[in-house]
């Protein structure tokens, strides 16, 4: 299945995820001290660096990861245009865009099975409370597996029903839809259980 | 357990196939997401608890850098961004709704619509708008402005939660495990 893991390969690929993960905590602890539109400014700029120091290629992929905020820089663009506090506006949006530009740079450079491996060492110690790290992967797995599966199920569902009505999919479609995801939980627990189920040794 | 794991799982999966499957139309023309009536499906099907783990499996997957909420977004980027308290709020919104189909005993359809507009409405935009007003530096008021818009297409996907729950319950009675 397709992530955001960026296809550029960079040196920050080769850190430990737990490295990179605290020093994103550091980072936006920072940024969100940071009162003064300078200080943001020069953070900005060493972001802007940091990404084009790993090549063209890869800070345009960064920056299209950043497309879903442009409605919410425009709601602060408004309301402070509005009401003249410029500064603070331009302190809310760099602080925004900066902490998720960060935030995306992690995940853009960790691999998933990194990122599993992390979450496996985080997880020992709630064996103790029964949440054993092989249940915890199988559940993973399961979604990584079953999320293209149902959605190629649900895609052929809503052939068959251009295929059958003049009517345009709506909503009914999620019916099916749950039915099959529930019948395909029947199969997959009947199958774990065949070969050996998740208790054992 | 092994049907717990898989009903989790593969509850986890249909939040983000809902979120990704873009032609849902209402009978206006209006394009939605379905993916809040995923999370909806999740409380008021699986229960209060397998439906909170359904949904925080698939918050985390979505922290661990997959793709899967509407729009193909993902990523830790997520968490820093204004929608940030509607991601955080989704598993308490499963939960509350599956608290409600567990304890009041009504019929299915009438239990899952209220429960989906008390956990999918209701406690989903307290979280939201708290997110929205901390990330965007406003007051509560000015942002659940914002997002004020959204609500009554939140309150059509509530009735249909209900409908698809009783649907699904005379379908496969056993598998509606809250209540089982």
């Amino acid at each position: 299945m397709l992530t955001l893991t960026s296809p550029f390969e960079t040196p920050l690929h080769r850190l430990p995820a737990g490295l990179k993960l605290a020093a994103l905590a550091l980072a936006s602890i920072g940024l969100m001290a940071m009162q003064s539109l300078w200080a943001l400014g020069v953070a900005g700029v060493a972001v802007v660096c940091l990404y084009l120091a790993f090549g063209r290629g890869f800070a345009g992929y960064g920056l299209r990861l950043l497309r879903p905020l442009w409605p919410f820089v425009l709601i602060i663009a408004l309301w402070h245009g509005w009401t003249g506090e410029f500064a603070a506006g331009g302190i809310i949006a760099g602080r925004l865009l900066l902490a998720v530009a960060l935030a995306n740079l992690v995940t853009m450079t960790t691999r998933l099975e990194d990122m599993m491996t992390l979450v496996e060492r985080l997880a020992r110690p709630l064996a103790r409370f029964g949440l054993s790290p092989r249940v915890l992967a199988v559940a993973v797995a399961l979604v990584v597996r079953f999320t293209p599966v149902l959605m190629d199920k649900a895609g052929q569902l809503m052939q068959a029903w251009r295929a059958r009505s003049a009517r345009r999919v709506n909503w009914r479609i999620v019916l099916p839809i749950s039915l099959m995801a529930l019948d395909e939980a029947d199969h997959v627990a009947e199958a774990i259980r065949a070969r050996g189920g998740l208790s054992g040794p | 357990m092994e049907k717990n794991v898989a009903y989790i799982a593969l509850f986890a999966a249909l939040i983000a196939v809902l979120g990704l499957v873009p032609q849902i139309t209402l009978a206006t023309g209006v394009p939605i997401t379905a993916q809040s009536l995923g999370v909806m499906l999740c409380g008021t099907v699986l229960g209060a608890r397998r439906g909170f783990l359904a949904v925080l499996l698939f918050v985390a997957l979505v922290a661990l850098g997959l793709p899967l909420l509407s729009g193909g977004r993902g990523g830790l980027g997520v968490f820093s961004s204004p929608t940030v308290g509607f991601v955080i709020g989704f598993p308490v919104a499963a939960f509350v709704a599956g608290l409600v189909v567990e304890k009041w005993r009504v019929g299915l359809g009438i239990a899952s619509f209220a429960g989906a507009i008390l956990g999918g409405v209701l406690v989903l935009y307290l979280f939201g708008i708290t997110g929205m007003a901390v990330v965007l530096g406003k007051s509560w008021p000015a942002a659940s402005l914002l997002v004020g818009a959204y609500i009554p297409g939140d309150l059509i996907k509530a009735g249909m939660a209900g409908f698809i729950t009783q649907g699904l319950a005379r379908l496969r009675p056993h598998a509606v495990l809250s209540r089982g």
